[in-house]
């Protein structure tokens, strides 16, 4: 998959669990529908629980890479 | 004077308070929603709430009930997700039932019969849930609740595994439960799945990412179908877990798991079976637990398969 430009980016390594979330929510909340934002997350719990309320929420991820012990994900906003 | 002693034909007993005659009813204490404190003439009044949700309308016209009778003016929130308004004057029950039911609202009950349905959130508003907890709750409250047994007889629904509700702790219980199936094409081998999975149920594969599935260890919660961010993971089939004689109290017992898949359109018939059976092979103040344990799960089994074979029987003890 070719990679997809962002146009924003959150580090959240080291957040937890709902903050990561709710960061992720209010960044999204400030971009128009259609642009890309990029996020890192911690394995373990946050990568158990934000896909799923990012979902939620109605935005699409559109992409996710595994970068040692964190994850970047690409999320389109509805 | 004849009416001064009370006879066992009588349903109404006129009695004096505060100068004036009142009456009291005993087929409202029948069902038991009546329950005597340590207090003289004090009782505990305990409303019918099935899976604790209360209208909020409703609820402002119970506490203003609630306000006028319970002498201390305090509610209780019992265990089993009902409204209790405490010292209750027994002189006062007549007109508190009249007055509950200008506003629709019923007495629970106590006593050896079905009680009223606790449920969680269930798929409505909660993340997690699976079913209609709600819907069903309210639907068993309608069709069943009072129903004599040989004791108390406890159901409850849960939403999704994580089971709120402790079905493993009721007479019967219901917990949602969806199986997930994977579509290869569209999977783009993102490994958020088998992160989402608390079970160790998917693995992914160390080359493509894609998700190596355990059926075994599966306990169907659907946390992969929520996380997939690309619904290559799906909803097969929603359904009930159904476990059978769970207790706590005195004398806790684990539920039998006894069938999966049980699909909404069944679940009257499971009660009401489950009831027959319990009818034929239970005893006076036994519970359900009880009778599996003297009787044996094997003829409760052989006594469902018509309606388990709607999903899958499991027939195990947790």
């Amino acid at each position: 998959m070719a990679d997809i430009k962002a146009d924003n980016s959150l580090d959240l390594r080291g957040v937890l669990c709902p903050i990561n979330f709710v960061k992720t929510k209010l960044k999204l909340e400030s971009m128009d529908v259609g642009q890309v934002l990029e996020i890192v997350l911690d394995d373990g719990e946050p990568i158990q629980n934000v896909p799923k309320s990012i979902k939620e929420e109605g935005h699409k991820i559109v992409e996710v890479k595994k970068e040692g012990e964190h994850f970047r994900l690409k999320i389109e906003k509805r | 004077m004849a009416d001064k002693f009370i006879e066992d034909k009588v349903t109404r007993v006129p009695i004096k308070k505060d100068g004036q005659e009142v009456k009291v009813d005993f087929n409202d204490l029948k069902s038991g929603g009546f329950i005597k404190q340590r207090q003289k003439d004090q009782f505990t009044v305990r409303l019918r709430c099935p899976g604790g949700r209360i209208d909020t309308k409703k609820l402002i016209e119970i506490s203003k009930i609630a306000d006028k009778y319970s002498k201390k003016n305090v509610i209780h929130l019992s265990f089993r997700q009902s409204l209790e308004i405490l010292y209750v004057d027994y002189k006062d029950f007549d007109n508190m039932v009249r007055d509950l039911e200008k506003i629709g609202q019923k007495v629970a009950s106590c006593g050896p019969r079905v009680r009223v349905p606790t449920a969680c959130g269930g798929c409505e508003y909660n993340p997690n849930g699976l079913t209609d907890t709600q819907g069903l709750a309210k639907m068993v409250d309608e069709k069943y609740f009072g129903t004599p047994c040989y004791h108390k007889f406890k159901i409850s629904f849960s939403g999704c595994p994580i089971d709120c509700s402790r079905t493993k702790e009721m007479d019967l219980g219901f917990q949602g439960v969806v199986e997930p199936t994977w579509d290869e094409d569209t999977c783009t081998g993102c490994t958020i799945c088998s992160k989402a999975c608390k079970e160790d149920a998917i693995k992914s594969h160390p080359e493509t990412g894609k998700p190596i599935y355990d059926p075994l260890k599966c306990i169907w919660c659907g946390d992969c179908i929520r996380a997939c961010p690309t619904e290559s993971w799906q909803a097969k089939r929603y359904g009930h877990f159904v476990r059978i004689g769970g207790r706590h109290g005195r004398h806790p017992r684990e539920a039998n798991d006894v069938a999966v898949f049980i699909p909404d359109e069944k679940v009257p018939e499971v009660i009401e079976k489950t009831l027959e059976w319990y009818k034929i092979n239970g005893k006076r103040g036994e519970r359900i637990g009880k009778t599996i344990d003297r009787i044996g799960l094997d003829s409760y089994m052989k006594f469902m398969e018509p309606v388990f074979k709607s999903g899958e029987p499991l027939g195990r003890k947790v």
